[in-house]
């Protein structure tokens, strides 16, 4: 038995039709209870899809999924006792005002009238939304709304809390105050699965990641392994005035001392290497010698971690 | 493990009426909110038809002749009495449209906000139900609001005549539910941004020809037109609320009506549940 709170095993789902989309193609993932989970990918990859399943509002063509235990797709209205979701729009109940908003949602999940009033006073009070209480959904700006929207999903106790690109459409300033309102459910005991294609943000939340394209998990650890795995602490990009000849140059840097790999990129050549004393002069003369134009240097991120695995841009 | 074991029904009763119940009281929070625009929406149609055909045109000279009241009341019964059972099958129909079929369209357009009652411990179906049984506590709320005003406003009497009042529950009833489904059927087969087409193209003519203004049996002479309207469930409404309420003008008889009903809202039901489930799920 483990305390995994999340299991997804051998997920697929394709979206039938005259071209069927694969939009999750072969899914494992768990999550142990208590954690920060990050699903990074770009737009398209099927973070949604996966999330939407586990979240019951989509039928998996096959796999399963089982968060606490329950299967969601055989108990799909049981299940939902576990899950919090915050989708990526806004779903707030416009003909309800902010305090009724979490209210019902306490009442759809068995509470008694008191127990829904004391809790939802609660909520808007941890989520400093008491003076907007009376006000109506439309009237909030986004970082309320999704504060708002937080605080709904959290309101039955949901064993794990999904959060479906929760910085989209956030100023910075808003996105820090998620951020803290993230980490402060997890200090309360609930897991959270989160999708983004910010590589900030997976960096500074999660606790795991899962790295995603094309419906599947390319990579999977926490950020620093994801980081370690990439084999150079340091990453020098050198743009050639002439691209074409290259080859000659990736040679000889390969053959330089702390030196771990060299890939071509468009104009120039990426370079892994050791942090290393005058490692990068050398690397400089040598480059030189080939018609070295321009040189940036960068330490291994997340962004370049999946530029690595998929030869793309997070952003594309 | 979590302690629901999903085997114990009396736990999952428990649970789903509750959210059921939850529901229902956030439909009354809104609907007791937006009480006066329900008075007016459903007063106004009636208000002003019965106060035009049954009060101002029997008072006009030569209005008589005008009224539609000259042919149907050769039976010895006025227009008033034609109109009762009719407009309040109207509005009883116009009720699921409003309680079901306009919110949804905007729910499952831009604004996506029925997903937090879809994501309630509930089966998607009950969740679709509770729209039905909503918007018939609406519908008969509607149709007895409009009673006293068909009963009063025409000029000549209205000759009500109850025989049966379980008939009469049961038609309101299963009318009530019926508008629901429907509401249900078109809310959830229509795009959101066509909505507004709905009036024209399914409201005006289901509400022309289901005899809401003049009785079945009276189309006798147009046989093609009377075996035509028989797939419009708004006939089976207002003939039912005929039989029951107004039985001296000549109805379709109750076995047909029950039947009718009883078929249009099962088919109704399955149909619109299944398209909410559509919908919601992907």
């Amino acid at each position: 038995m483990s305390d995994a709170v999340v299991e997804i095993s051998g997920l697929r789902k394709v979206y039938p039709g005259k071209h069927p989309v694969t939009a999750v193609d072969g899914i494992d993932l768990r999550v142990n209870a208590g954690a920060i989970y990050g699903l990074l990918g770009p737009n398209g990859a099927g973070k949604t899809t996966t999330i939407s399943i586990a979240t019951t509002r989509a039928v998996p063509t096959s796999g399963s999924v089982r968060i606490d235990g329950i299967d969601v797709v055989a108990h799909p209205a049981l299940a939902r006792r576990s899950i919090g979701v915050v989708p990526q729009y806004n779903t707030l109940d416009r003909s309800c005002t902010v305090a009724e908003n979490i209210q019902f949602h306490c009442l759809y999940f068995g509470m008694s009238r008191a127990e829904a009033r004391e809790r939802t006073n609660t909520l808007l009070e941890q989520f400093r939304l008491s003076d907007r209480a009376a006000s109506y959904p439309q009237t909030l700006s986004g970082g309320l709304a999704q504060r708002l929207q937080i605080a709904r999903a959290i309101a039955h106790r949901p064993k794990v809390l999904f959060l479906d690109e929760p910085s989209a459409g956030l100023d910075p300033q808003s996105r820090i105050a998620m951020w803290e309102a993230v980490q402060q459910l997890r200090a309360e005991g609930i897991t959270i699965v989160l999708t983004t294609h910010y590589m900030e943000e997976a960096d500074e939340l999660c606790d795991r990641l899962a790295i995603i394209d094309h419906g599947k998990i390319l990579i999977e650890g926490s950020p620093a392994e994801l980081r370690a795995g990439i084999g150079g602490d340091k990453i020098y990009e050198l743009r050639m005035s002439d691209a074409a000849n290259t080859a000659q140059l990736e040679s000889r840097l390969r053959e330089t001392n702390g030196v771990t790999s060299v890939e071509p990129i468009s104009g120039g050549l990426r370079v892994l290497a050791k942090a290393q004393d005058g490692l990068l002069a050398h690397v400089v003369t040598i480059a030189n010698e080939f018609g070295l134009r321009d040189i940036t240097t960068t330490e291994p991120n997340l962004e370049t971690v999946f530029i690595r695995l998929t030869g793309r841009d997070l952003r594309e | 493990m979590n302690q629901v074991d999903g085997n114990r029904r009396d736990i999952r009763f428990d649970i789903y009426s509750r959210a059921f119940g939850g529901l229902m009281l956030r439909d009354l929070r809104v609907l007791s909110r937006e009480i006066a625009p329900f008075l007016i929406r459903v007063a106004m149609n009636p208000l002003l038809f019965l106060f035009v055909f049954t009060y101002v045109m029997p008072h006009m000279n030569g209005g008589a002749k005008m009224s539609p009241m000259a042919g149907v009341a050769a039976g010895g019964d006025g227009f008033g009495t034609v109109l009762l059972p009719g407009l309040m099958a109207v509005a009883i129909m116009f009720s699921g449209i409003a309680a079901v079929a306009l919110p949804l369209a905007q729910e499952f357009g831009i604004t996506r906000e029925i997903d937090d009652r879809v994501m309630c411990p509930l089966p998607i179906a009950a969740v679709a139900a509770e729209k039905i049984i909503f918007s018939a506590l609406q519908s008969i709320l509607a149709a007895a609001l409009v009673f006293p005003l068909a009963f009063y406003i025409p000029s000549s009497p209205v000759h009500v005549h109850v025989a049966s009042w379980w008939f009469l529950g049961a038609v309101i009833v299963l009318a009530s539910l019926l508008a629901g489904a429907l509401g249900l059927t078109i809310g959830t087969s229509v795009q959101p941004k066509q909505i507004g087409l709905i009036f024209g193209v399914v409201v005006v003519p289901i509400t022309f020809l289901g005899c809401v203004y003049y009785p079945w049996a009276a189309l006798n002479h147009l046989r093609w037109l009377q075996f035509g309207v028989l797939i419009n469930p708004i006939v089976y409404m207002s003939e039912g609320l005929r039989a029951a309420l107004t039985p001296s003008l000549g109805h379709m008889p109750e076995l047909y009506i029950l039947f009718g009903l009883i078929g249009f809202l099962t088919l109704l039901t399955w149909q619109g549940m299944r398209g909410f489930r559509n919908r919601v799920l992907s």
